[in-house]
């Protein structure tokens, strides 16, 4: 185990991490942050997606170790259940969700991408979208959502 | 005026109190035992109580899924909620408000016809009476059994249902919680297992000191006969333990199977039990050509996004279990039996998952947790399965292969029609002959193999669900080769039979239509008699732009497809166009389908949408593939499902008949957008593709042939 300290949303967190252990365990585990969900701890279906130092990172294969003295953000910081931030509230505005279980790293893919391109095109948004994945075919929403996230929907 | 029928939950599960409760919060609590699984189940059946009841929303909460509080309603399946559930807690919230009237109007001395009721409570005349159900609640007798004798509101006077009110539990999910993934019991433990490779495999050994050595970290290793878990209060060291577990265990007797074992066309060699339904054999031919499509469709997955989970606690001689299952209470029995505990010891409780489209890993997962637990009493076991486990364990989606086939008369019309479906079975549900849970085989000498049973005709089919054409096809049969044995565990997924049928009578609709120099619209419509189904394909036709449809081989193609789910619940019509190059993109997707009663509109818009990509994403995609010891297909490479930059824009209408009952909704775009799949790709090729899914390798290997 080695002490790791970090900035999580804003806040400077400290834990005691194992060695080569995952960030996604340290987050969900150690610190709560329930929203990095594990899908296939193969970078293959997004569901685990964080900002690290404001760029997108899959946390279930991300060492913990690789984020000491760098910032973490997570749908948590985001907003919660009864203040939604406005990618969330755009998320809920479109209903853009089924079973839900792939939504935080969309989440998380929307702000990454909006802060590099914040008036994306559909070609665009599936682009950058297309690490995530979603099984129940909520697709269509969730283009929707990222373009009411982006001001694009009344 | 008649008191409305019971349904059959209601009659399996008559006491009031099962259903409904008034609690001092002044809030009404319904119980189903249907379970959310992303379908908004839980919002619809809020708005349906709320609607009897005359209550806000929020005063009115859901419990799904408690074997404690709720009714046993089997498992949440066939897009049989609404019509079921639904259809109960509208009986019962009715019942109880004509019950609590009837007291209020007693203590207020007035007849019960006199009394309304709004948020406040009860009404007399305009004014509020200072009364409320909470009030009068306590001198009923919620033990009684339901009669149905409360009426029901007339669709008319509906202000709560047929609303697009917002899904309950979207707004903790999209904030990091809302699912049994994220619960956390104080001390809990963290377990993972190691899979017996196939059924009847014998450990021979374990080298639990290298174990250890690759957990670094304290782990307890739990064994029972051919059932093996990993146990540690930190879950990255099970994590690891479970990942280096395979390479130090010896089994015996494990299965060997060859990719070939999973091809479809090989089922016809298969022992199967036939069932024959539908109209007999003409002794003689009929006159006229006959025209034959066959078609193929792999061993599909489920493929949750999340892998499946379960927490358990054993304690005192009781088992708390938190599981997504489908059903709380078929759960209870399948534990009891393979536990040998009794079920009255056993408390399932549902909490949501991520989405299941069937009958996945999520019930196994409990029992391993429940194992588990047992091992360690006192202690919450959180139990969860890896990622390849999820692939190689879920029982999947059965292959088949399907012919139909019509002989058609000098006008092109169908005269006579058979259906032939080859295939396992479609659910395999513990409990059912010979089958039992994944750990419970590990633990002892599964019961002795019965035949398999698919669903009868009266819960609409397994294999042969959507066999049977609404068209006018003329003398009509369906005939089941059940296959006796599968070389793996197969079990329902979303559909059971109804997409590899409906891709089957589709293709064979528009080769009919060719044969017979008619639009494929235009020939469908000449066959169908029932205005609704009419309807939904017209305005999908109109939608997509059928007129301008364009010449076939071009690279480019428009189909359209169309079935009543399991023929008795919602029609779905669906177009897509794509273009067919190397490989089959899709341009646009419309639907259109008629639920009768939409209680949420907007709730079933997104299961229609939902369902075109699934279905397009087993069309186009996906195949279990099995090598070895089982399923090797066991990552998101291996298993390919549809991506973002292949999913198209869609267009989902409803066509909202209030007058009509609510219709299940869920699985009915599935088999359409598969169809319509085949087909345009078949009028952009210039010919068809049998074999699902639909990959490069078929593209190119038809343009080949061509």
């Amino acid at each position: 185990m080695a002490r790791l300290a970090f900035e999580l949303n804003g806040k400077p967190v400290a834990v005691e991490a194992g060695e080569d252990e995952p960030l996604l365990y340290v987050l969900r585990n150690a610190l709560g942050a329930t929203s990095v969900r594990f899908g296939c701890g193969l970078e293959q279906c997004g569901c685990c997606a964080v900002l690290v130092d404001g760029a997108k990172a899959f946390a279930c294969t991300q060492p913990a170790a690789m984020v000491e003295g760098k910032s973490v953000e997570t749908v948590e910081g985001m907003g919660g259940e009864d203040a939604p931030g406005p990618i969330q509230s755009a998320f809920l505005a479109e209903q853009a969700g089924q079973c839900g279980y792939c939504l935080s790293g969309m989440l998380i893919a929307t702000k990454a991408l909006l802060a590099e391109t914040p008036k994306p095109t559909r070609p665009e948004i599936r682009a950058a979208l297309d690490g995530h994945l979603c099984r129940c075919g909520a697709h269509e929403r969730i283009v929707r959502a990222v373009e009411r996230a982006a001001g694009m929907r009344p | 005026m008649n008191a409305p029928k019971l349904t059959a939950s209601l009659q399996a599960n008559p006491r009031l109190d099962r259903w409904i409760a008034f609690l001092p919060d002044r809030t009404a609590r319904v119980a189903s035992g249907k379970v959310e699984i992303g379908q908004g189940i839980v919002t619809a059946l809020r708005q349906i109580a709320a609607e009897e009841l005359d209550l806000p929303l929020d005063r009115v909460a859901v419990a799904s899924g408690d074997t404690e509080i709720g009714p046993d309603e089997a498992y949440t399946t066939s897009s049989l909620s609404v019509m079921v559930s639904g259809a109960s807690i509208r009986l019962v919230a009715a019942e109880a408000r004509r019950l609590l009237t009837e007291r209020a109007a007693l203590r207020l001395n007035c007849a019960p016809e006199d009394l309304s009721v709004d948020a406040e409570g009860f009404v007399r005349a305009g004014e509020a009476t200072g009364l409320d159900y909470w009030d009068v609640a306590g001198e009923i007798d919620w033990t009684a059994a339901a009669t149905g004798a409360g009426q029901p509101k007339r669709p008319s006077d509906y202000r709560v249902v047929g609303e697009s009110a917002p899904r309950d539990d979207l707004p903790a999910k999209v904030a990091g919680g809302g699912f049994l993934h994220d619960l956390v019991m104080p001390e809990m433990l963290h377990a993972r297992t190691l899979r017996q490779p196939s059924p009847g495999a014998a450990l021979v050994s374990l080298d639990e000191a290298a174990i250890r050595r690759a957990a670094r970290g304290e782990i307890e290793i739990v064994r029972e006969a051919n059932f093996v878990a990993f146990v540690s209060a930190d879950e990255w060291t099970v994590e690891r333990a479970a990942e280096a577990a395979p390479a130090h265990a010896e089994w015996r007797g494990v299965r060997d199977l060859r990719p070939a074992d999973g091809d479809a066309h090989g089922l016809p060699d298969l022992k199967a039990n036939d069932h024959i339904y539908g109209d007999p054999e003409p002794e003689v031919p009929p006159a006229g050509d006959v025209v034959e499509i066959m078609i193929t469709r792999p061993y599909v997955a489920h493929a949750s996004l999340g892998p499946s989970v379960a927490l358990a606690k054993f304690e005192g001689g009781r088992l708390e279990v938190r599981s997504h299952g489908q059903g709380m209470h078929p759960l209870r029995r399948n534990l009891a039996g393979a536990l040998r505990l009794d079920e009255a010891a056993i408390h399932c409780i549902h909490v949501d998952g991520a989405g299941c489209y069937g009958h996945n890993g999520a019930d196994d997962a409990a029992l391993d947790a429940a194992i588990v637990a047992m091992a360690k009493p006192g202690r919450w076991v959180r139990l969860q399965w890896r990622r390849a486990e999820e692939f190689a364990y879920e029982p999947v989606g059965p292959a088949m292969l399907v012919k139909a086939r019509a002989t058609v008369d000098a006008t092109g019309a169908p005269v006579d029609w058979t259906t032939d479906i080859w295939s396992p079975v479609h659910v395999q549900r513990p409990g059912a002959p010979g089958v039992v849970m994944l750990a419970a085989q590990a633990l002892r000498p599964p019961p002795p193999w019965g035949p398999p049973v698919d669903p009868p005709p009266e819960r609409g089919y397994g294999g042969p669900r959507n066999a049977f054409p609404l068209y006018r096809v003329g003398a009509l049969r369906v005939r089941h080769h059940l296959t006796e044995r599968a070389p793996i565990r197969t079990s329902a997924l979303r559909g059971l039979g109804a997409l590899p049928n409906v891709f089957a009578i589709e293709g064979l609709m528009d080769e009919l239509a060719a044969r017979a120099g008619a639009d494929p619209v235009a020939y469908r419509l000449g066959l169908l008699d029932d205005p609704r189904a009419r309807a939904v394909i017209e305005r999908t036709a109109a939608l997509a732009g059928w007129e301008d449809r364009g010449e076939a081989g071009t690279g480019r193609g428009l189909g359209i497809a169309f079935a009543r789910y399991k023929n008795i619940a919602a029609y779905a019509a669906v177009a897509v166009r794509v273009s067919v190059d190397e490989e089959v993109r899709m341009e646009r997707i419309w639907t259109v389908a008629d639920a009768g009663l939409a209680v949420n509109p907007d709730g079933i818009r997104n299961q229609l949408e939902g369902g075109c990509v699934q279905g397009a994403s087993w069309a186009l995609k996906e195949e279990v593939k099995l090598d070895g010891p089982g399923i090797a297909s066991i990552d998101w490479e291996s298993y390919p499902i549809l991506r973002f930059s292949e999913v198209p824009d869609i267009t989902a209408e409803l066509i909202d008949r209030p007058a009509e009952p609510a219709l299940g909704v869920g699985e009915c775009t599935v088999g359409p957008t598969a169809a319509a799949i085949g087909n345009a790709v078949a009028h952009a090729l210039g010919r068809r593709i049998h074999d699902m899914p639909l990959t490069r390798e078929r593209v190119m290997a038809s343009l080949l042939a061509g």
